[in-house]
Formats: C-alpha cells, sequence, structure tokens
C-alpha cells in the first residue's frame, strides 16, 4: 500500500521537487558557510570509512615495502649517508648562524615571530574524486586543535591551507587548486609575486606565479619562492618551489611564469599542520603593541 | 527494503573507492567517474525515479565531501540520472552498445557542464585545453572502467529482481 502511494506522484514532479530544492540550497550557501548539520552527520558516517580504507591501504603499502631487495636497500642507504653529511655539514653552519642571528636579534630588541610554529602531523585518508577540484581531507580536525586557514605542511614544502573543519577531519585545498593564490616571494631579491594554481597546468604538476616586478633584479631558474611577509593567510617564509620558467610579460611592467613546487601531491601521505594561523599571530602582536602603548 | 540497501552501499562502496583507490590509480592525474557510471546505470536499468535517487544521493556525496556548493552536482546527477530513465524501454540486458553509449553521453554533459559552471563563467575560455586535458580523458578512462563496473551492477541487478518475482509470485 505504502508503495503505490510513492508511485502515485509521477517522476516528472519529483524531478520539479529536485531541482526546486537545489537551486534554494544553492541560493542559501550564498548567505550561509558550509553545509553545516550534513557535514556533521558525514564525521560520523563517511569519514571513518575513509580512514578505514586509508589504514588498509598504508598497511599493503609497507607490506609491499617490506619486499625490496637487498641492493636496493642498500643503494638507498649509501644515498641517505650521503645526504645526512651534507645536511650535518649544512646544519653546523646553519647553526652558528642561527646563534649570530640571536645575538643580533637580541641587540636589537626583535621579537622572534616566526620560524618556530607548533607543528602536528596527520594522515591523507582521501583525496577529491572529481578532476575539477584538488584537495584532500586529513584525518585531524578541530578535536586537535586545527582550525580554518591554518596552513599545512609536508616534507619541506607548503601544500595548502584548511578551508573547512569538523571534529574529526579537515578538508585541505592544495595550492595547485584552481581557485588557490598565494603571496610569494623570491627569497634571494625579496620581490613579490602572486602564485596561482591553475587547473590547466595541473597535468605537469606545476603552479604560475604573475605579477613579479620587471626591475633591474635578474631572476634565475632554480632560484626559490617562500611565502610572503604581506600574505594575510599564509605565515612567512615557508617553501613554495623553484623557480622553472620566467619571462618578461608584454606590458613590459610585470613578469611571470612557472613553480615547480617542492612537494609531489601526486603521492601525499603524511602531512604536517601548524596550527597557529596568521590571524592569530598579527592579532597577538597587536595586542602587545597596544599594551606597550598603555 | 533489502534493494535499497544494496544499491545505497554500491553507491558508498563507489564514493570510496574513487577517492581512495583510484586516486593512486590515476593516468595523467585523471580519475574515472564512477558515480556517474551508476547514476547512468541505475537510470536505464530501472527507470527514471530509482535513476533520479541515486543521482540525488550521489551528487549530495560530491557536494558534501568534494565540491563548495552544495546542491550544483546534486542538480547536475539528478538530472542526468532522469534522462537516463527515459531511455529504460530501449535497454535489453544483453545488448552494450545503449548502455555505454548513454554512460559516454552522461560522462560527457557531465564534463560540459562542469566546464561551463566552473570555468567559463569565471572568465576561463581555454576550453580546447580543458577538453583535451580533463574532459576527454576522464571519459576513456570512464568508459574502460564501464566494461568492469557495469557487469557487476547488471549481475545484481538482475538477481534482485529474480528474487523480487519470485516473492511477488508467492502473494499470488
Amino acid at each position: 500500500m505504502k508503495m503505490k502511494n510513492q508511485s502515485s506522484l509521477p517522476s516528472k514532479y519529483w524531478l520539479m521537487i529536485i531541482i526546486v530544492c537545489c537551486i534554494i540550497l544553492l541560493g542559501i550557501e550564498r548567505f550561509t558557510d558550509g553545509g553545516g548539520p550534513l557535514r556533521f552527520v558525514a564525521n560520523y558516517t563517511v569519514i571513518p570509512m575513509q580512514k578505514g580504507i586509508s589504514y588498509v591501504g598504508r598497511f599493503m603499502s609497507d607490506l609491499s615495502d617490506n619486499f625490496k631487495t637487498l641492493e636496493e636497500m642498500k643503494k638507498e642507504n649509501d644515498e641517505l649517508q650521503t645526504k645526512v653529511d651534507e645536511l650535518t655539514i649544512d646544519n653546523t653552519r646553519l647553526r652558528q648562524e642561527q646563534y649570530e642571528l640571536e645575538r643580533l636579534r637580541e641587540l636589537y630588541k626583535l621579537d622572534e615571530n616566526y620560524s618556530d610554529y607548533t607543528k602536528i602531523g596527520a594522515h591523507v585518508i582521501a583525496n577529491n574524486g572529481s578532476n575539477w577540484f584538488n584537495d584532500f581531507t586529513i584525518d585531524k580536525g578541530s578535536n586537535d586543535g586545527i582550525k580554518k586557514d591554518c596552513n599545512v605542511l609536508a616534507g619541506s614544502g607548503l601544500v595548502g591551507i584548511v578551508t573547512e573543519v569538523g571534529p574529526n577531519y579537515a578538508r585541505v585545498r592544495s595550492i595547485i587548486d584552481d581557485s588557490s593564490s598565494i603571496s610569494g616571494m623570491i627569497l634571494s631579491t625579496s620581490d613579490t609575486c602572486i602564485v596561482r594554481g591553475d587547473l590547466k597546468q595541473m597535468s605537469d604538476g606545476r603552479i604560475r606565479f604573475e605579477k613579479l616586478a620587471n626591475n633591474d633584479n635578474e631572476i634565475e631558474v632554480g632560484e626559490q619562492v617562500v611565502t610572503s611577509h604581506v600574505s594575510s593567510r599564509f605565515l612567512q617564509g615557508l617553501f613554495i618551489g623553484y623557480i622553472s620558467e620566467v619571462e618578461v610579460d608584454s606590458n613590459n611592467l610585470t613578469r611571470s611564469g612557472y613553480i615547480t613546487p617542492a612537494v609531489d601531491f601526486t603521492k601525499l601521505q603524511e602531512v604536517l599542520v601548524i596550527t597557529t594561523t596568521k590571524q592569530e599571530l598579527i592579532d597577538s602582536s597587536d595586542s602587545d603593541e597596544n599594551s606597550k602603548g598603555d | 527494503m533489502k534493494r535499497k540497501l544494496i544499491t545505497i552501499i554500491i553507491i558508498t562502496v563507489c564514493f570510496l573507492l574513487e577517492c581512495t583507490v583510484f586516486h593512486r590509480l590515476s593516468f595523467a592525474s585523471v580519475k574515472p567517474n564512477l558515480l556517474i557510471i551508476i547514476t547512468s546505470s541505475f537510470g536505464f536499468m530501472r527507470g527514471k525515479k530509482e535513476g533520479m535517487a541515486v543521482g540525488v544521493c550521489s551528487g549530495l556525496l560530491i557536494d558534501i565531501f568534494w565540491g563548495n556548493l552544495l546542491g550544483f552536482h546534486t542538480l547536475l546527477f539528478a538530472v542526468i540520472g532522469y534522462i537516463n530513465g527515459s531511455f529504460r524501454r530501449l535497454f535489453f540486458d544483453d545488448d552494450i552498445k545503449l548502455p555505454i553509449a548513454l554512460i559516454a553521453a552522461s560522462e560527457m554533459i557531465y564534463g560540459l557542464v562542469c566546464y561551463f559552471c566552473m570555468q567559463m563563467l569565471q572568465g576561463d575560455f581555454a576550453f580546447g585545453i580543458y577538453l583535451i586535458q580533463i574532459i576527454l580523458p576522464e571519459l576513456v578512462y570512464t568508459l574502460l572502467v564501464t566494461l568492469i563496473l557495469y557487469q557487476i551492477i547488471l549481475q545484481i541487478n538482475k538477481k534482485l529482481e529474480a528474487e523480487e518475482q519470485r516473492s511477488a509470485s508467492r502473494f499470488v
């Protein structure tokens, strides 16, 4: 009997109802922020399943790693050993400079605002299944201190920014996503530029930079790009990548080109999330200044 | 009841596979679109209403987890499911040409609408690049996966239909 009642309404009208609902939803989304209750439900239904699958996946890839031959291991070991040597030399040199820097900073009475952010590690549990976006989900959320606009790193480079937080998950938009744009800075010359993700470049794994002033500073291929001090959401000095191509725009005022990111976005497994956001840093330094002013 | 449960399980499994396993199996950074295969095949196997329902479920999942606008994919998938449902009368079990053609057409519509709403309205008119780098590779990969996934869905549907007929005849 119940089935008959359901099927009495022709499918045409069902389609109309769904279309109207969706359009209302789209309209509401314009004024409010996010899916609200639906996302809350999702946190306790789909996210645990994604965690399970990615756990199995990690287990399997660990298992296949066990079958590497001894020769490969030895080769890798040699490579790592040389890298350790290099890094030790680098490290001693940098530490000396660090001491010097601290001493000079004390002389100048500068606060050490950056370089020592607290980070927490997280696993990537799901990627975006559609080819039009490039973001992923991690297995830590607001329960672990992650907030919206937290910066996310992997290895040495910047990966993206948290756009949405649930109790046990967070969505991260990567810097190669089409809608991402970051204020960057060339490390050697301190010129700022805009680093913009581009869907068309995604398969090459490159990102575009533009609006770099066409001044006397020579920019060469291979120079490092970091996040700049003027960005409102990205902390200063996070490594983005190396310049792979640069050319002067037709207006002769700016330069643009491509950056090879420091992170391989196809093989992301573990990421580090910086739990302080830029806004908090700005607020805390503001309040410091105010208290000093009083 | 059993049918609903199995349909929901199929949708969830395909959704989870697409965002975890198929990311590793992507060719030229393109993933197949499993949810469009399900929406389309439930449409022409079961009719407009069921196609629409499956479309709404998968669209909602996409909107919540992958998209940034609630309602866009829901609407698109519901309409795709509905259109596929109107081909039910032409559908026969042993014919693979019609399902392949319908799924390819649905995938093409999906790609074009996505380009139109998300790139062109933002002022990005490089249609050729999107067509060659995203829409067509996704179409080809989806069709390859269809050859396997469609058979599985077809077998499940056949079993369920046989069971429903048996229980219906018992009542008569």
